[in-house]
């Protein structure tokens, strides 16, 4: 386990650099980690975001491509725009929970 | 575990920004619904991964794309040793629908999308369907049997220029 400063606050984080405790996660650390792969956050973004930490924290498991179409709402093809081609991993790195385990 | 302080945290690189020339290619040749599965599980994780995607129908493939047969793929157990029962079981009447009904259950319990969702959410991704020239004459099918998100009925020497420079999976 790593401790790391981002935005300011001491984060735990694993090797690639994602937080390993969603509750540490801030919007603050969010936009740092944003900036750190290049993506502007937007309301919309803002929006998928808060939706996988609500889904992550209310079942324990990083909602996957699908589910966040399906019950999150956003069309897989809006998902591609926000976070362009890796949406389940970068979504994942600035909501601050894991990548995703499952396969679809 | 003790817990050590760097200074900067580590960025995932997410395979590097730049533009990938990885190219995935499957070649989809069985019209069972055990055998659809693969496919498009790879598939839609190549697009996750930024990773260019085409799937190519053939043969008995075409019924993952057909309208007719697409909601319908089956699975037999017959003659499928990984089943581990008997044969004279497994060709009883009746048992081919027993078996496709309890693959459907584990594939919904496993919250897996059906054949046609799994296409739509490929193609919204940014993957590309295809169909082959010669498996369309044999049956008899044209472009408006097939499912609408078939980019086009192509020869084999258009899928080979496709195919150029990918990773090719045949299943």
């Amino acid at each position: 386990m790593t401790t790391a400063t981002i935005a300011g606050a001491e984060v735990q984080i694993d090797d690639e650099g994602f937080l390993t405790d969603a509750t540490e996660w801030t919007e603050d650390i969010a936009r740092q980690l944003a900036a750190n792969i290049g993506i502007e956050l937007t309301d919309r973004h803002w929006d998928m975001i808060r939706f996988i930490r609500d889904d992550y924290a209310a079942n324990g498991v990083t909602p996957g491509t699908r589910r966040v179409q399906a019950s999150g709402g956003f069309a897989t093809k809006e998902q591609f725009e926000l976070f362009p081609k890796k949406p389940q991993k970068k979504s994942a790195y600035i909501a601050g929970v894991p990548k995703p385990a499952g396969c679809v | 575990m003790t817990a050590t302080l760097t200074e900067t945290a580590p960025i995932p690189s997410f395979g590097n920004e730049e533009e990938t020339d990885r190219k995935l290619v499957i070649i989809c040749s069985k019209g069972s619904l055990d055998m659809a599965y693969p496919g498009l599980v790879l598939a839609n994780a190549a697009l996750g991964e930024g990773i260019e995607t085409h799937l190519f129908f053939t043969f008995w493939g075409f019924d993952m794309i057909t309208e007719k047969t697409m909601d319908h793929l089956k699975f037999s157990p017959l003659g499928n040793p990984a089943t581990h029962m008997p044969n004279f079981v497994m060709g009883l009447p009746g048992m081919t629908s027993f078996a496709t009904h309890m693959m459907k259950a584990q594939i919904e319990g496993l919250d897996l999308p059906e054949v046609r969702e799994f296409l739509e959410l490929i193609t919204d991704a940014g993957g590309h369907l295809w169909a082959c020239r010669m498996s369309a004459d044999m049956m008899h099918l044209e472009e408006k049997d097939l499912f609408d998100r078939v980019e086009g009925i192509i020869n084999a020497s258009d899928f080979i220029e496709i195919a150029e420079g990918a990773q090719t999976l045949f299943i």
